[in-house]
């Protein structure tokens, strides 16, 4: 018996995210007396799968083929299923992304086995198996039984802390023959967004709504994302509006996101809005009216017109930057 | 072609849940339910492809597994423009079961074009859809925030972590979507609303299945810490506050 989980790679590179998954599947792997196997697929160095084991992993299988550069969901699902059944796993861990939402459904049905998406903690309870996840976009929680024999979970980005240790991996390329039939999939343009940092891997965020007045005043608000390392995000009627583009929106309907430090500038803190960043660690709100919503789910707050604040705001950083 | 879009019922988004019989069912009192935001936006974008003939979409029908009380969702859809309706007889219990039942329905009277929503906003499962194609041994193609038709074939732009892709995939497919996929929910006319009432709802009796997940019980958030506030003359305070108390910067 093993606990899998499916590391995926960015141009031959894991994320943090990456390594989250994997301290959680080593952290549980601890718990059911086992341990945990990380499956990369795809074109990654050595030295990369490497880093892997240092988060826990037991040993890593690295799987590379030209069929599996396209992310064809029924291909990466029966891959990742005939991993499982050669391994014993009976405890599957994928990242909630779009890929492992892609793959988890598909690997559930597949092998039978129960899944739960979004888990935030380690399950209290092993046998019965129980997991907790949120539900009503983080207005409630929910603790789920697992009632089958191998159980899938995908885990919320940003709720487990990374666990390092001296642990060095096996790494063991595995030659698979993959079903080409199984290809659907075409692609014909990828648009990767380079040079930016993803609104999703960000630690800190800097969010500005309808509050923010026009497009035209969004300068300092990128000033203070810059020099706090930050990504931008917005409200679902700032995107409508065109002010911002549209992978910028964040909320129930747009991205879901959980960074340490969230900014809301100009944002009244519609349900929501907040349904898409209540997992933030620390929210702080800019709002000019004091009765605003967002003060209820915020840790800081400034009433006050964000005109006027954003560019103290801004001094205030870079003085203690230059410190 | 024929276009199944699959509709969930939830409460509305703004909705303050409440639990009851001892935080193991959502209270319901009061509950003002509606068809799933993204399950919305799917249909919509249905009828636009369908709006086009040269698209070549026969029908656009609604499948919901739910008992006759969620009727009402279903007819607002039917008001919003779909054809018909097929509605499965039972209780939606978890992922699996509601891909099962649907998959057993669509083997039986097969379409071209499956959508689903990303989510349900009331579990945030994001399951359905990939197994209800994994069911019916169909590719599927998930964060999908674009769909149109080509000279007879689909193209997709899906989100992929990182980036955006322009891909094809040949029917029969589940497309689970996303944000993009339509810009506004299209809102059903007087008279949308009155032919609503006589299409078609068919009702399917649901097939037996293990439960592969339950729910043992709801939690409420922990209450927010009250919000401390900064004189706005001072932000040098609230980025001390942030490096030395929450550390966060
Ligand atoms: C089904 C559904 C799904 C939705 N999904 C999303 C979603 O995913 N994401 C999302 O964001 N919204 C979503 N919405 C919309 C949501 O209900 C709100 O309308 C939206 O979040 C409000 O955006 P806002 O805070 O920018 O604007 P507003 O609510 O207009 O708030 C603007 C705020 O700015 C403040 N303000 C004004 N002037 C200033 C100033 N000079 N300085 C500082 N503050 C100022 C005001 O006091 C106010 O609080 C959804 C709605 C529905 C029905």
């Amino acid at each position: 018996m093993s606990v899998l989980v499916f590391t995926e790679n960015w141009d031959g590179k894991f994320k943090k995210l990456s390594f989250e998954i994997v301290s959680y599947a080593s952290k549980l792997a601890e718990k059911l007396g086992t341990f945990s196997i990380a499956l990369s697929i795809g074109n990654v160095e050595k030295t990369e799968l490497e880093r892997l084991g240092k988060y826990g992993a037991g040993k890593v299988i690295n799987v590379s083929d030209n069929l599996l550069n396209i992310l064809d969901n029924q291909v990466y699902s029966s891959v990742i299923a005939q991993i499982v059944k050669k391994e014993d796993a009976k405890v599957i861990i994928l990242a909630c992304n779009n890929t492992g939402k892609a793959i988890a459904p598909r690997l559930s049905v597949k092998l039978k086995a129960g899944a739960a998406s979004c888990v935030s903690k380690l399950p209290d309870s092993i046998d019965p198996f129980i997991v907790f996840k949120k539900v009503h976009s983080g207005n409630a929680f929910a603790n789920i039984r697992i009632n089958t024999d191998i159980k899938i979970l995908t885990l919320a980005q940003n709720s487990f802390e990374l666990i390092e240790s001296e642990n060095h991996a096996t790494i063991e390329n595995l030659p698979f023959q993959i079903d080409a039939t199984l290809l659907k999939t075409q692609v014909k343009e990828v648009q990767k967004l380079t040079g930016k940092i993803l609104l999703t891997d960000a630690d800190i965020v800097v969010s500005g709504g309808r509050g923010m007045k026009s497009p035209d005043n969004w300068a300092p608000l990128i000033e203070l994302a810059d020099l706090l390392g930050a990504a931008t995000a917005c409200t679902r009627p700032v995107s409508d509006e065109g002010w911002r583009p549209h992978e910028e929106h964040t909320g129930q309907t747009g991205k879901i996101i959980a960074p340490n430090l969230y900014f809301a500038i100009g944002i009244s803190g519609s349900t929501q809005h907040i349904a898409g960043v209540s997992s933030s660690k620390c929210i702080v709100a800019i709002n000019i009216d004091k009765d605003a919503p967002v003060f209820e789910v915020a840790r800081y707050g400034i009433v006050g017109d964000a005109m006027k604040v954003l560019p103290r705001l801004v001094e205030a950083v870079k003085e203690i930057k230059n410190k | 072609m024929k276009i199944l879009v699959c509709i969930s019922n939830v409460p509305d988004t703004t909705t303050k849940v409440k639990f009851v019989d001892d935080f193991k069912r959502l209270d319901t009192t009061g509950i003002q339910w509606i068809i799933n935001p993204w399950d919305e936006l799917s249909l919509t974008r249905a009828l636009e492809l369908k709006d086009n003939p040269s698209n070549g979409i026969q029908c656009v029908t609604i499948a919901h597994v739910g008992l006759i009380t969620t009727e009402p969702t279903i007819r607002k859809g039917l008001a919003i423009g779909a054809d018909d309706a097929i509605r499965i007889n039972t209780e939606p219990s978890d992922a699996n079961f509601v891909a099962a039942q649907l998959a057993e329905v669509i083997k039986a009277n097969p379409y071209d074009i499956i959508l689903c929503g990303i989510e349900s906003s009331d579990y945030n499962g994001s399951n359905v859809g990939g197994m209800l194609a994994e069911y019916l041994e169909y590719p599927s193609v998930s964060a999908v925030s674009e769909l149109r038709i080509e000279n007879g074939q689909v193209i997709i732009n899906r989100e992929i972590d990182g980036g955006k892709e322009v891909v094809t995939i040949p029917v029969p497919f589940v497309a689970i979507v996303q944000k993009g996929i339509a810009r506004e929910p299209r809102i059903a006319s007087m008279r949308g609303i009155m032919t609503a009432r006589t299409k078609p709802i068919k009702v399917s009796e649901p097939i037996t299945l293990d439960l592969f997940t339950e729910v043992v019980n709801f939690e409420m958030p922990k209450p927010h810490p009250t919000c401390k506030f900064i004189d706005p003359e001072n932000p040098k305070l609230l980025v001390e506050l942030l490096q030395n108390e929450a550390k966060v910067i």
